[in-house]
């Protein structure tokens, strides 16, 4: 391994480090106008008490602990997946582990706030720790979570270190003092010695070892909040391994995301983030959709066909009741997302002379399905024979096909845009499924009537403040340290050459 | 050792909710606007609602209607899913067998009120009011031992509350024992929905002692739990209806 950097590197990887430019400054005056009524609403909600947000008796979680879910879900597949594909010793993972890594960080950072904004007393966040009842699964939750947590910080700045000693020797003349200083104390006097390297490099396979049961644990725990309780709906045995799969899937999703956020903020990442990247990830991304649906499938058929008295109008709400727009929603993306993974695989890169396969074909039977899918919403009275509206509908979901047909070649060459796309619906349904979990049993207690949540403008609002904070987290901490790993980089270079020469 | 309970008659519950506002002079319960009991805010630790709850009262046609109504206090199970969440034991099963709440310990985390299967626990959405000359009226009973705040005392904002079978009763008779210089007797401490029952439907005494009134009516064939299904072994008893 050298310790020599590639001049053409060192220009595009270090030098947008120093420059605050008008892009950056935007980015950031964008993020605080997003934070910033989220803020205020939450001083609001502090001083006034929880009566601010639609919470009530019986559903007394809402928003908050959905996003505290799913962000604890897409922080969890970061570390994890980053830690595998080192220990598998894949070297397509190379300049994407930074990026992985940092995600758990701020993903379990902003879900540690979800979970503060959610409490009647955040003021009293330490009796926690010091009245703290271990055989409280909420005690477990915080356990896992903050060694997750330190655990992912460690094993972040283990493979930071090399690359903030480089930042410490490459600092431009220009570079401010404190800068330097911090680079300098971070890098705890690396220097690159051979001994230095087979420690760092014990090191880290000793984290990537630890961090994989800690945080499948972290997930596990989460969803013991809920099936440790005696509520219909949550008593479950599959919900462990149903929230892990769900984790890690949309995980994949987010880091997608980020990368592609990254490399279009810095185009000079496009060299290092290749496609290959999209295209290996994407079947592991295929598998846990595979495995989500399964899982999806057991929990809801099992519910169905047993018709129990407790657990069936939970089922039923989300089936065809007030959750069906959100339960049906949620298939549909997924749906959609694993169409869009997955059909691009069986068109070839050749162009094509199959009338299906084309783009016009696909607007086409796109513009036929709205008209149809209208004809029905309508409920025209020349239309109202059974035998016209299941003719309407067989021709809805035939055109539905067409459709997606189309677009299919269309995918199969834009292989960054479409994966970006997949990964969007998969976070949003994610969402979803969440909420899906949470509410119906919420709002269907045994002895209180049915009663129905929806989120107030400070809910929103606090929401799209985190999202926020952890789009802020990511952009500032990407001005100070390099979005990817650039040793690794040079290492997988490195290997490279000496197997092809 | 005492183990207190509740036996509530069916047959005998008209349904009057006077153990309702007992309770709620007696613990100082806050009071909302309609708006906000509309939302599901409303506080009632001892509450009355018709039977089936997710069907509404009224079942059979006109004339052959009948109307079922039932009255909830908590059930300080013995197994309550209540305590066995709770991250810093603001929720406890003391010696007696009761359930108690301690508003300076609850992080207001409202797992509790999650896991019970009753819904008998509150949670306090704002700072509790109440309006002008009604605060003259609240009661100063608190029940405090070691920092902990109990009983009637006034809760703050964002802290769970729910029925404690008037512990602060059982505090009062057993001090004025003791100061008259005698033996506790267990009939000396009802709860106030107990003593204000209109229909005399509910009972209140140590379920240890096989003399006692609960204990005799605890055998009878009538008896039930709610939700005896939940796992939680409820200790409140029921006297069926019909």
């Amino acid at each position: 391994m050298q310790q020599t950097l590639n001049l053409h590197d060192r220009e595009e990887l270090i030098a947008p480090l120093y420059q605050f430019d008008r892009k950056f400054w935007t980015t950031l005056a964008v993020l605080i106008v997003i934070i910033t009524p989220g803020m205020l609403l939450y001083v609001r909600q502090l001083v006034l008490g929880l009566g601010v947000t639609d919470l009530n008796r019986p559903v007394f979680w809402g928003a908050y602990l959905v996003n505290f879910i799913f962000l604890i879900g897409i922080s969890m597949a970061g570390t994890v997946i980053s830690a595998t594909l080192q220990l598998l010793k894949v070297n397509w993972r190379r300049p994407i582990t930074r990026i992985a890594e940092s995600l758990t960080v701020f993903g379990l950072m902003t879900a540690g706030l979800q979970i503060i904004m959610d409490m009647g007393r955040p003021d009293r966040l330490a009796f926690t720790l010091i009245y703290g009842r271990l055989q409280a699964p909420l005690l477990w939750d915080i356990a896992s979570l903050t060694l997750y947590l330190l655990t992912a910080v460690f094993a972040l700045y283990l493979q930071l270190i090399p690359d903030i000693a480089l930042l410490r020797d490459t600092a431009p003349d220009t570079a401010p003092a404190w800068r330097k200083k911090l680079y300098s104390i971070l890098s705890l006097g690396w220097t690159g010695a051979k001994e230095q390297w087979r420690r760092l490099e014990k090191a880290i396979t000793v984290v990537s070892v630890f961090i994989i049961p800690i945080g499948i644990s972290l997930h596990t725990v989460t969803s013991w909040l809920f099936s440790t309780t005696v509520q219909p709906g949550w008593k479950s045995t599959i919900l462990g391994p149903y929230f892990v799969v769900g984790a890690i899937f949309s995980g994949i999703g987010l880091l997608f995301i980020a990368t592609t956020f990254a490399r279009q903020y810095n185009k000079h990442l496009k060299e290092y983030i290749t496609e290959i990247f999209y295209t290996n990830l994407g079947w592991i991304f295929i598998v846990m959709s595979a495995v989500w649906f399964y899982f999806t499938l057991n929990e809801t058929l099992v519910v169905v066909t047993e018709q129990e008295t407790l657990e069936f109008p939970v089922m039923a709400s989300k089936l065809f009741g007030q959750f069906a727009p959100a339960f049906w929603g949620m298939n549909i993306l997924m749906i959609a997302a694993t169409w869009i993974l997955v059909a691009p695989k069986f068109v070839s890169d050749k162009p094509t002379r199959n009338p299906l396969l084309k783009t016009i074909t696909g607007l086409g039977a796109t513009a036929i399905a709205i008209i149809i899918f209208f004809l029905l919403w309508l409920r025209l009275p020349a239309l109202a024979a059974p035998a016209i509206q299941t003719g309407l509908l067989i021709a809805f979901v035939l055109f539905l096909i067409f459709a997606l047909l189309g677009i299919t070649k269309w995918m199969k060459t834009r292989l960054i845009t479409s994966t970006v796309i997949a990964s969007a619906f998969v976070l949003f349904g994610m969402w979803l499924e969440r909420w899906n979990i949470l509410m119906p049993t919420l709002t269907h207690a045994r002895l209180i009537p049915y009663t129905t949540y929806l989120p107030t403008v400070t809910e929103i609002a606090i929401t799209i403040s985190t999202f926020g904070i952890l789009t802020l987290m990511f952009v500032v901490f990407y001005k100070f340290f390099p979005s990817i790993s650039i040793w690794e980089v040079e290492e997988g270079r490195a290997l490279e050459n000496k197997s092809g020469g | 050792m005492t183990d207190w309970c509740m036996v509530i008659d069916l047959e005998k519950c008209v349904a009057c909710q006077g153990c309702s506002i007992a309770c709620r002079m007696e613990n100082n319960t806050p009071v909302v606007s309609p708006e906000e009991a509309k939302n599901g805010r409303a506080i009632r630790w001892n509450d009355v609602f018709p039977l089936p709850v997710h069907f509404g009262p009224d079942q059979g046609e006109y004339p052959n209607v009948k109307t079922h109504y039932s009255t909830r206090p908590c059930m300080h199970c013995n197994n309550a899913p209540c305590v066995k969440v709770c991250p810093v034991q603001a929720t406890f099963i003391d010696e007696e067998g009761i359930v108690r709440q301690n508003y300076n310990r609850c992080i207001g985390c409202r797992f509790c009120t999650v896991a019970c299967p009753y819904g008998v626990r509150y949670f306090n959405w704002f700072e509790p009011q109440w309006e002008e000359t009604l605060v003259e009226y609240r009661n100063p009973d608190q029940l405090s031992v070691n920092g902990s705040l109990e009983g009637p005392a006034v809760r703050p904002a964002g802290v769970v509350e729910k029925c404690t079978y008037c512990a602060h009763r059982l505090v009062k008779a057993r001090e004025r024992a003791k100061a008259e210089g005698r033996e506790f007797r267990a009939d000396e401490y009802v709860p106030a929905c107990v003593q204000t029952c209109t229909g005399k439907a509910r009972f209140f005494g140590d379920l240890d002692d096989p003399n006692s009134t609960v204990s005799q009516l605890s055998k009878s064939l009538r008896a039930t739990h709610l939700l005896e299904d939940s796992g939680a072994h409820p200790k409140t008893l029921y006297l069926a209806e019909g």
